[in-house]
């Protein structure tokens, strides 16, 4: 049994704690919790953006409460673009450095955008119908958001399929960098093609004036709200991965320690 | 620049020389082609009046689907005796071996349009001699071609591949194949390329963002 002591050096590392205590949002072994208070500060922003879009907003002339789900409908797009330009600079910093952390950035914030857009098409489709009088019409910025979609579903599928893990991330922030400078084109190239949905009103493209001051105000404070959210969320993410990446060097070990046990007289 | 140039050429020669042997791509190609034409034709039960209208659209989804085809084959036969190891290991750099296969799955997948292109006139009734039309194809083709490379390149590696490369590279060509259909349906209007708008730029666009970028992702991916 040599390697016992081993062994348990870095299992009690990792100390189990079954008790929560609200201190330990703020504060964590004499550090600064950021993910707690992030956690806080996106909870409570979140719970304030309900109320303002509910209670506040002024309600569309020609739409009525349908419209309040363009505070969710709007943020949601446009935090899932920042998500996927997460992605793709964390890509590139993965090909240049290829540092783990890299990596996982990329990974959560697919994960994460994949949500976010795919919430974003549903509330859209939802919006659509009452509006449009159909779930879904196939102009030009519906397609590129779908092709978005795909894309970075297919970032997910090519990193599961991915025979290791390090060829999972390479595969991966190919598809990152293509991905992204695909639809970039698309977004731009969208301006050429005539159609029905709404023109961006916040953004690089966006045509000012067309928005009500109050709704645009409620609308901002969504986005913040989201990209609150995102982040958060990205957060969790990469330290759920680095809990899976020690626990997976910790089986490792225990593995290696295993078969040197079991070769005799070693 | 012989440098460069003269691996591609040999990688294009011995792909070629393969196909000359073995004649098992562009033959299953043609006539994967024609059975996409035939079976959109009992699924779209097609009248003359529906056909000028669908044609592009039959067109590219058998162009596209043959061309998924071809790429799934590009790196199989470089994977199966290990040769891929051996072009890597061989002195010449990265940039050429893309290029060389992707060269070689561009003429494979031109041969079969062209073979296509006067059969599918003949059956869905339109002129397919158009100097808009024959670069519309030349142009979506290269990208095809391009962004299919890589992705075969990447796909070849993993689990399921024939599955996970249509995955990849659709979503990704999308744009391409929009560009495609619009630009045919204007070119079977009898537009001239002056009228033609924005398609062949943005097929051009596309083309040339491909080609800046596939090659140095397909370097990085094979290095690992």
């Amino acid at each position: 049994m040599a390697g016992t002591e081993e062994i348990q050096q870095p299992t009690s590392e990792i100390a189990f704690q079954s008790k929560f205590r609200w201190s330990d949002m703020i504060r964590v072994d004499g550090r600064i919790n950021l993910r707690g208070c992030l956690l806080l500060v996106t909870g409570i922003l979140m719970l304030v953006n309900l109320y303002i879009i509910f209670m506040v907003a002024p309600t569309d002339a020609v739409l009525g409460h349908v419209q309040r789900i363009f505070y969710f409908h709007v943020p949601l797009a446009i935090v899932s673009f920042v998500a996927f330009l997460a992605v793709f600079i964390a890509s590139i910093a993965y090909v240049f450095r290829r540092e783990t952390k890299w990596d996982n950035l990329a990974h959560a914030s697919a994960e994460i955008g994949v949500v976010f857009i795919t919430l974003a098409l549903v509330t859209g489709m939802i919006w659509a119908k009452p509006v449009w009088n159909a779930w879904w019409l196939w102009t030009p910025r519906l397609t590129t958001t779908l092709i978005l979609w795909l894309i970075y579903v297919a970032y997910l599928m090519i990193r599961s399929y991915a025979p290791s893990p390090s060829k999972a991330a390479i595969y991966g922030a190919a598809m990152g960098i293509i991905g992204f400078a695909d639809v970039v084109v698309v977004y731009f190239s969208v301006q050429w093609w005539p159609g029905i949905h709404p023109t961006p009103v916040v953004g690089p493209l966006a045509d000012t004036g067309s928005l009500d001051g109050t709704m645009r105000s409620v609308l901002l404070f969504s986005m913040l709200t989201f990209l609150a959210l995102l982040t958060y969320l990205i957060m969790e993410r990469m330290a759920l991965q680095d809990t899976v990446d020690q626990l997976r060097g910790i089986r490792f070990s225990l593995r290696r320690a295993a078969r040197q046990d079991a070769i005799p007289g070693d | 620049m012989n440098e460069f140039l003269r691996p591609i050429g040999v990688l294009l020669w011995k792909d070629i020389l393969i196909e000359l042997r073995s004649r098992d791509l562009v033959v299953s190609l043609l006539v994967f082609g024609l059975v996409v034409v035939v079976v959109f034709n009992f699924a779209l039960d097609a009248t003359p009046e529906l056909v000028t209208e669908v044609t592009p659209g039959i067109l590219w989804v058998a162009f596209a689907f043959a061309g998924v085809l071809a790429m799934n084959r590009a790196f199989v036969r470089e994977k199966e005796e290990g040769g891929l190891d051996g072009l890597l290991l061989s002195p010449i750099s990265r940039d050429s071996i893309f290029f060389g296969k992707a060269a070689a799955s561009f003429i494979f997948m031109l041969l079969v349009e062209a073979v296509l292109l006067p059969i599918f006139a003949g059956l869905l009734n339109f002129s397919p001699a158009s100097f808009t039309l024959i670069l519309t194809i030349v142009l979506a083709t290269l990208g095809f071609s391009v962004v299919g490379t890589l992705f075969s390149a990447i796909s070849v590696q993993t689990r399921s591949r024939e599955i996970l490369l249509p995955v990849l590279f659709f979503p990704v060509i999308l744009p391409v194949l929009v560009g495609a259909v619009e630009s045919t349906k204007q070119a079977l209007g009898g537009d001239t390329v002056v009228g033609l708008g924005h398609w062949l730029p943005l097929l051009g666009a596309f083309d040339a963002l491909f080609l800046v970028i596939c090659p140095w992702i397909f370097s990085i991916v094979v290095e690992e």
